[in-house]
């Protein structure tokens, strides 16, 4: 077992779920985030048609990384679910009440306009919760003797709200940046001409979370104004790539802002792991002491190094399958 | 009035597991059906299997949706109402659940997409080959669950070291002692819930007419399949209550609501536990028929509820009754099976109107059963969470407080009503519309064209305006 470090690999695997699961689901609910927005219902149709064939495979991250955490690192499970205890419920509320928007608003015409709200609170509330959930974690959370001792409510202060809407704004961004790529016409044009506005919004919460975060967590301080200066090289990266975003818009490429807006989440989260590293429950443990058994976390590795290879492709052949745009009245029912 | 969180929680798992075990209990048993079926397609190329086939795949896409999307509540709750026991069992509970959801992923993956809309694209042999696969795949998503659970009743294979299980042997703890026969018991459930409800929707198509020789095929075969499963599971059911009276005879003594040990006793039809008195009201039984079935001699000996301190007690009312209503309804099932043999006999399973409309009020009963059966086995373990070890309110989340549980429980009752009742309006709706005319179902072939989500699979729109239901 000395060979290597399953704790260490074992958080590689989570992280990756994470980052997987915040970029797929991220333009789902990004785009039930903008449904109301939207110029028209043909416009949406083909919002909810551009995602339709892939959604729930891209919730398969969310119940991979929920059940990978009991078994890798039973503590993060069991103190940031009773922390998180509301936040938790509404996000699921969110997630189910989307999905099944997802199923019967192309069944339905009478009753769409209640499957259109449905698709777009659940959206617009998931994304909030989950947003919430990355500002609880810069936050820390209250422990003793591996049990969470804070209130119902320590996860709802003005900072986690700022994370919150931050993040819907970053996954209206991902949402409308998917739109260019899928969409042509008018839908497309809207998509252009929102995604700079959307772009903005995220820079002034990234602005401002970077800028509060030292203040909410002396850690987070140190590590970022200690001697590792080579860390400043992910929000300069995010930066960069959010250029990016911005001039690809202007030269109105189509693919160039979505592969963009991907850079800058996986510099930002990059750079929020850097910021707590190898802090997995901040402030008190690290992700050694969170995990499980080796001998646990070997059982299981067994089945997911073999899963996760074939889960990967499929994903990408059912991704292959539906590449090129999604046309007005046609497309997926 | 105090809220209590433990209380509570309680309500709030047990709410949403029952929710949830409602449709994997039929999509077990279900797919197995519709491979049976696909197999028997694939050798007699007999066109009726062929539509029957089609017709139960997209039910199966419907019902296989809602148990997924209500599966993601409960990859939840261990940790946000039972931290503490998710904590401390999670080196063998954590494997457990997440080797389920892996292979409940592989089989989406793999061989779901070519179940549900493979159909006229891929060989015959290969769509039987998915079918197979995903027969056999909902069995072995079913058996890591059970395992767990099974687990929790007789833990086995770990060590308890500073508040944490440590798996020793996982062969041990995986097949633990009580795991062959809940499994084994769940399982025939599976197919006797599908056989009951495939029967009640065949009997409903015959009283109108609808797809006489398909519908005649499908009933004769779940009938014959009912009057051995049936009896079958009576058999496997007096096993598992043997192996729980080993292990676990608290339970055993209230699911007989037989307070203080004793021989010759008798089994009650009736009684009301009271059990500030630790005795029975209004008990009326058949003598020494407990002892018979339980120790095979009528003067054996059962240990009594009273064994336990009245603390370590289960609910005993509640354990009595839903055992009852188990019982009464698989004896039920069985005189239905048996009936169908008489009436076979006669010729007249398909015109009977009285025994057809039997069969269509049965649809609903095999699920009651089910639950009935997890109240009696999961009540019967309190207050114990890992039997003999952790106790339910050791293994609460501590920062859990009245009014956060009451909150999320009533949210989860909303959700789940709305959902639910969404859900159950498009099931009828698939099912009234039934097999599809012999012209169109070509047409289906080259409709269901893409590799996508279950639910899909089901073309019948949600509103009568798009598409009326056919009669």
């Amino acid at each position: 077992m000395e060979m290597f470090d399953l704790s260490i690999i074992w958080a590689g695997i989570i992280g990756f779920g994470v980052i997987m699961y915040v970029l797929m689901d991220g333009f789902d609910l990004g785009l039930g985030i903008l449904f109301p927005f939207a110029p028209d219902e043909d416009a949406r149709d083909v919002m909810m048609n551009s995602v339709a064939p892939v959604w729930d495979g891209n919730e398969t991250w969310l119940v991979l990384g929920g059940a990978g955490l009991l078994a890798a690192f039973p503590l993060v499970y069991s103190i940031f679910l009773p922390a998180l205890y509301i936040g938790v419920f509404l996000m699921l509320a969110g997630l189910i009440f989307r999905g099944v928007a997802f199923e019967f608003r192309f069944k339905s015409r009478r009753n769409r306009h209640w499957w259109n709200r449905a698709f777009c609170w659940g959206s617009a509330i998931a994304a909030f919760a989950q947003g919430v959930v990355v500002g609880a974690y810069i936050q820390g959370f209250e422990t003793e003797g591996f049990v969470y001792t804070g209130g119902a409510f320590d996860w709802l202060t003005p900072f986690t709200v700022v994370t919150g809407l931050g993040l819907m704004a970053g996954y209206a961004l991902l949402g409308s940046t998917w739109l260019i790529l899928k969409s042509e016409g008018h839908i497309q044009d809207w998509a252009y001409k929102i995604t700079p506005m959307l772009l903005g919004i995220v820079l002034v919460v990234f602005a401002i979370v970077s800028i509060w975060t030292p203040f909410v967590n002396q850690v987070v301080w140190e590590r970022w104004f200690g001697h590792i200066r080579i860390i400043w090289i992910f929000p300069a990266l995010a930066l960069f790539f959010a250029f990016l975003v911005l001039r690809s818009v202007k030269q109105r490429r189509e693919s160039y802002p979505f592969l963009a807006t991907i850079g800058i989440y996986v510099f930002t989260y990059l750079g929020l792991i850097v910021s707590q590293w190898p802090m997995i429950v901040p402030p008190n443990y690290t992700l050694w002491d969170a995990a499980s058994a080796p001998e646990s976390q070997l059982f299981l590795l067994i089945g997911v190094l073999f899963v996760i290879p074939i889960i990967l492709v499929y994903t990408a052949w059912t991704y292959w399958v539906f590449r090129g745009k999604v046309r007005v009245g046609e497309g997926y029912h | 009035m105090e809220l209590d969180p433990l209380m509570l929680s309680r309500i709030q798992f047990a709410f949403v597991v029952c929710f949830h075990a409602i449709f994997p209990v039929f999509t077990i048993g279900l797919a197995s059906y519709i491979a049976l079926l696909q197999g028997l397609f694939f050798k007699t190329q007999n066109p009726a299997w062929d539509r029957l086939a089609l017709f139960w795949t997209k039910v199966f896409a419907v019902v296989f949706g809602m148990g997924v999307v209500s599966g993601i509540v409960m990859s939840f709750q261990f940790g946000t109402n039972w931290s503490n026991f998710s904590l401390a069992a999670s080196n063998f509970i954590g494997p457990m659940l997440s080797y389920e959801v892996v292979t409940a992923f592989f089989l989406e993956a793999a061989f779901l997409g070519i179940l549900l809309f493979g159909r006229g694209k891929v060989p015959q042999g290969i769509h039987l080959l998915a079918a197979t696969m995903v027969a056999i795949g909902t069995f072995i998503s079913a058996f890591w669950i059970l395992s767990a659970n099974s687990w929790m009743h007789t833990p086995a294979g770990v060590e308890l070291i500073d508040n944490r299980f440590h798996v020793t042997s996982w062969s041990d703890a995986i097949f633990n002692p009580s795991f062959p026969y809940r499994f084994m018991h769940m399982a025939m459930a599976s197919f006797i819930t599908g056989g009951f409800v495939v029967a009640g929707v065949s009997a409903w198509f015959l009283m109108r007419g609808r797809d006489p020789e398909a519908n005649r095929r499908a009933l004769s075969m779940c009938l014959w399949l009912l009057l051995f499963l049936t009896p079958a599971q009576a058999v496997i059911g007096d096993f598992h209550g043997l192996n729980t009276l080993e292990h676990q005879p608290t339970k055993v003594a209230a699911m007989e609501g037989h307070w203080e040990t004793a021989t010759n006793v008798p089994l009650l039809l009736f009684a009301i536990p009271d059990q500030e008195a630790q005795e029975n009201r209004f008990a009326i039984g058949i003598p020494n028929l407990a002892s018979l079935i339980l120790t095979h001699s009528l003067d054996g000996e059962i240990p009594g509820i009273s064994e336990a301190v009245p603390e370590e007690q289960p609910p005993v009312m509640i354990v009595f009754w839903a055992f009852r209503v188990m019982v009464g309804i698989g004896l039920l099932m069985i005189a239905t099976a048996f009936a169908g043999l008489l009436l076979r006999r006669k010729g007249r399973i398909y015109e009977s109107r009285l025994f057809l409309k039997t069969l269509v009020g049965m649809v609903s009963l095999p699920f009651i059963a089910v639950l009935a059966g997890w109240v009696v086995t999961e009540s019967g373990r309190a207050p114990w969470l890992v039997y003999g070890i952790m106790t339910h309110a050791e293994g609460v989340t501590p920062s859990l407080t009245g009014w956060m549980a009451l909150f999320t429980l009533i949210g989860y009752m909303l959700v789940y009503a709305v959902v639910f009742y969404a859900g159950i309006y498009y099931i009828l709706r698939v099912v009234r519309n039934g097999m599809l005319p012999e012209h169109a179902q070509a047409s289906a072939d080259r409709d269901a064209d893409r590799p996508k989500r279950p639910l899909s699979a089901a073309h019948t729109p949600f509103d009568d305006d798009v598409d009326p239901v056919r009669s």
